[in-house]
């Protein structure tokens, strides 16, 4: 049994006066207990909103999500707020893109690590602080006893970051989601901070939920990938797969953006045309087949169905990149 | 931090020395003066040009100025125009009475003001928030001596809840220690003459209290609003945290900071409100002073050192609030 299961996830945000915006449309995936998930896709197409979803962070008013999200046998959206708090930062714990205002500037870091302990193990301010002081030495953050007074401010991107990282991970959650975790930070700052996931994960055995446009993350670190496009799942495969054959134009032209160094300099970098806002809405077609190179009579006029690949991923396409015939 | 403190206090001489050319030179360019006012119209020019003399306003402005410099420096404000009592008698007199009235107002004006700002902006946009909005604008635009009266008329003359004026009833056995009435009879366990005191508070310190209370609710209510859109109230959220912990820890805090601040402005406010408040509940402090000593008289001692004294409270009730600043806020305190 998947450790998550979402089901036919949608969010809709409803503002007076304004058309109703569907952030995500019926998005499907699974996670199963260790794997390492990456949802990736361009700004703007739902993935940070699939999280939130998720954790139930989203704003309580103007917006409406249904579908499933089953962890283990629960369904998330069915809790009660009450209950749903009882399990964030328990069994999932979460991880954000700029870790400077993700932090309270006010308060020392060790009350912001104990305070998860003390919230849902039980634990007395002193026991917590105590084991706050263990989880910053885990993550790599040096000194960390006299860290556990400092404030925010006064550590640097990566620590902050990695403090993060221990508040998510404190009290051993078996679902962690990390959106961006490595968006704000410096290129050789964010090959550390994945490497630590990466260990930390791989030695709990928490599964990761990993949510990136960048290409290079999910290459390193994750099992399966989920590509959005427009709030929908365009394709899902391996990652050994999707490196190797992409099947849908969009994965194709995201791994062709990618600067390579083994071609001329002077050469003219890859781009995907346009930009996500210009999409036709799914029910009238294909939302990228304004964008796409190998657009054709079948992506316009109605929903382009999600179907399984015989390498056991999924693809959302009527007209996909032809695969390499085996010899 | 003691050298913050140190630089404020040297701001805090500069201004009170411009301040004091200031004054001195503004209070003399106002037409009439203490010879008109003492002698009246129908005074003859010998009568008038004596006094002009005994007072020293004969002398070239510049040596009546450095006169008033020299004094001043010394710790002499020189006496009264008027009474002939020194200026500082005169003053610390009427001072308890100012202090205690702003006082009572800056406490309902935080301890209402904060609360009722921060439930506001809880219940964002529902009608107790549409009904905040709209209160707190009339709270803001209401004039004081309007308010004043209007309150005066209503629970002192048509319902007789409240006494109309002073700080406490006549004949009233009370024993003066600090000049605080409220305060004195705690210290002498006179607790009717307490009760009393506050009884006469009420009105007066409802009245001054009106504008600053209006405006800390809708600063809490905008700070609190901005802190719960913030990145790291998400986290906490994310932490599956209490949300009284949520609220206690992470969201009042954090938006207490710009009400601080506008405590501080609002001391400014209070001490102009002071006057008018005083002067409608004939509440003898130093706004019924500084009115006196400008209508009956143009006492120049005692306005000088008056006006003096509003400065010096206004800059270190603010460096007050910038030292609390620290307290709440570590990223002020390395600087």
């Amino acid at each position: 049994m998947p450790l998550l299961d979402v089901r036919d996830l949608s969010v809709v945000f409803q503002r007076k006066g304004a058309k109703p915006f569907t952030a995500v449309d019926g998005v499907n995936f699974t996670v199963e207990p260790g794997q390492t998930v990456g949802l990736v896709g361009e700004s703007g197409c739902g993935k940070s909103v699939t999280s939130l979803a998720i954790m139930g962070l989203l704003p309580r008013r103007g917006n409406k999500v249904s579908g499933e999200v089953r962890f283990e046998d629960t369904d998330l959206l069915k809790l009660r707020p009450q209950e749903l708090r009882d399990r964030r930062g328990r069994d999932i714990g979460m991880i954000f893109q700029d870790p400077l205002s993700s932090l309270n500037p006010v308060l020392p870091l060790g009350l912001q690590v104990a305070e998860v302990l003390e919230r849902h193990q039980g634990r007395t301010r002193q026991a917590a602080l105590r084991e706050a002081r263990n989880l910053l030495d885990a993550v790599g953050i040096p000194d960390p006893t006299r860290r556990l007074k400092e404030f925010p401010h006064q550590l640097s991107g990566g620590m902050r970051q990695r403090a993060l990282i221990a508040i998510a991970l404190a009290c051993k959650p078996r679902l962690l989601i990390a959106d961006e975790p490595t968006t704000a930070l410096d290129v050789t700052i964010q090959a550390q901070i994945l490497t630590l996931l990466k260990q930390l994960v791989e030695e709990s055995g928490t599964a990761l939920v990993m949510i990136t446009h960048d290409l290079g993350v999910v290459a390193g670190l994750c099992d399966t990938v989920n590509v959005l496009y427009a709030g929908k799942v365009v394709e899902r495969a391996e990652r050994h797969d999707l490196f190797a054959e992409p099947r849908h134009p969009y994965t194709h032209g995201l791994l062709q953006s990618v600067p390579r160094l083994d071609v001329d300099r002077g050469g003219r970098l890859h781009q995907i045309r346009g930009s996500v806002s210009d999409n036709i809405p799914w029910p009238e077609g294909c939302a990228f087949a304004p964008r796409c190179d190998r657009v054709n009579d079948a992506c316009i006029g109605e929903t382009v169905p999600l179907e399984p690949t015989f390498r056991g991923g999924a693809l959302r396409c009527t007209n996909p990149v032809p695969q390499e015939v085996p010899a | 931090m003691v050298r913050v403190i140190l630089r404020r206090l040297i701001q805090l001489v500069v201004t009170l020395i411009a301040l004091t050319t200031l004054v001195f030179f503004w209070l003399r360019s106002l037409p009439g003066g203490p010879v008109d006012a003492l002698l009246g119209e129908r005074a003859t020019p010998q009568t008038r040009e004596l006094l002009t003399r005994a007072l020293g306003y004969d002398q070239p402005i510049w040596t009546q100025y450095g006169r008033f410099v020299k004094n001043v420096v010394t710790g002499n404000f020189g006496n009264s125009i008027r009474t002939g009592e020194p200026v500082m008698d005169v003053i610390s007199r009427s001072f308890p009475a100012t202090i205690e009235l702003a006082v009572a107002a800056i406490i309902i004006a935080i301890g209402l003001g904060i609360p009722l700002g921060y439930i506001a902006a809880r219940y964002r946009g529902r009608m107790l928030d549409n009904a905040t909005i709209i209160v707190t604008l009339i709270g803001i635009s209401i004039p004081i001596f309007f308010l004043g009266y209007l309150l005066k008329d209503l629970l002192t003359q048509n319902i007789h809840i409240f006494p109309p004026s002073g700080r406490i009833t006549t004949g009233m056995d009370n024993t003066d220690v600090t000049g605080f009435f409220v305060l004195d009879g705690l210290l002498t366990r006179e607790f009717d003459a307490t009760a009393d005191a506050l009884w006469h508070l009420v009105l007066p310190a409802i009245t001054l209290a009106t504008i600053p209370l209006a405006i800390i609710i809708r600063i809490t209510r905008a700070s609190v609003l901005d802190v719960l859109d913030e990145d790291y109230i998400r986290t906490a959220d994310a932490k599956g945290l209490r949300n009284t912990t949520i609220r206690k820890r992470h969201v009042l805090r954090n938006a207490l900071l710009p009400v601080v601040t506008t405590i501080g402005l609002q001391t400014g406010a209070l001490l102009a409100g002071a006057v008018l408040t005083e002067k409608v509940y004939n509440w003898g402090g130093l706004g019924t002073l500084i009115t006196d000593s400008i209508s009956g008289g143009r006492d120049y001692p005692v306005l000088q050192a008056l006006i003096l004294l509003a400065a010096v409270v206004f800059i270190v009730v603010n460096l007050l609030v910038d030292l609390s600043y620290a307290v709440i806020d570590p990223r002020v305190r390395v600087q």
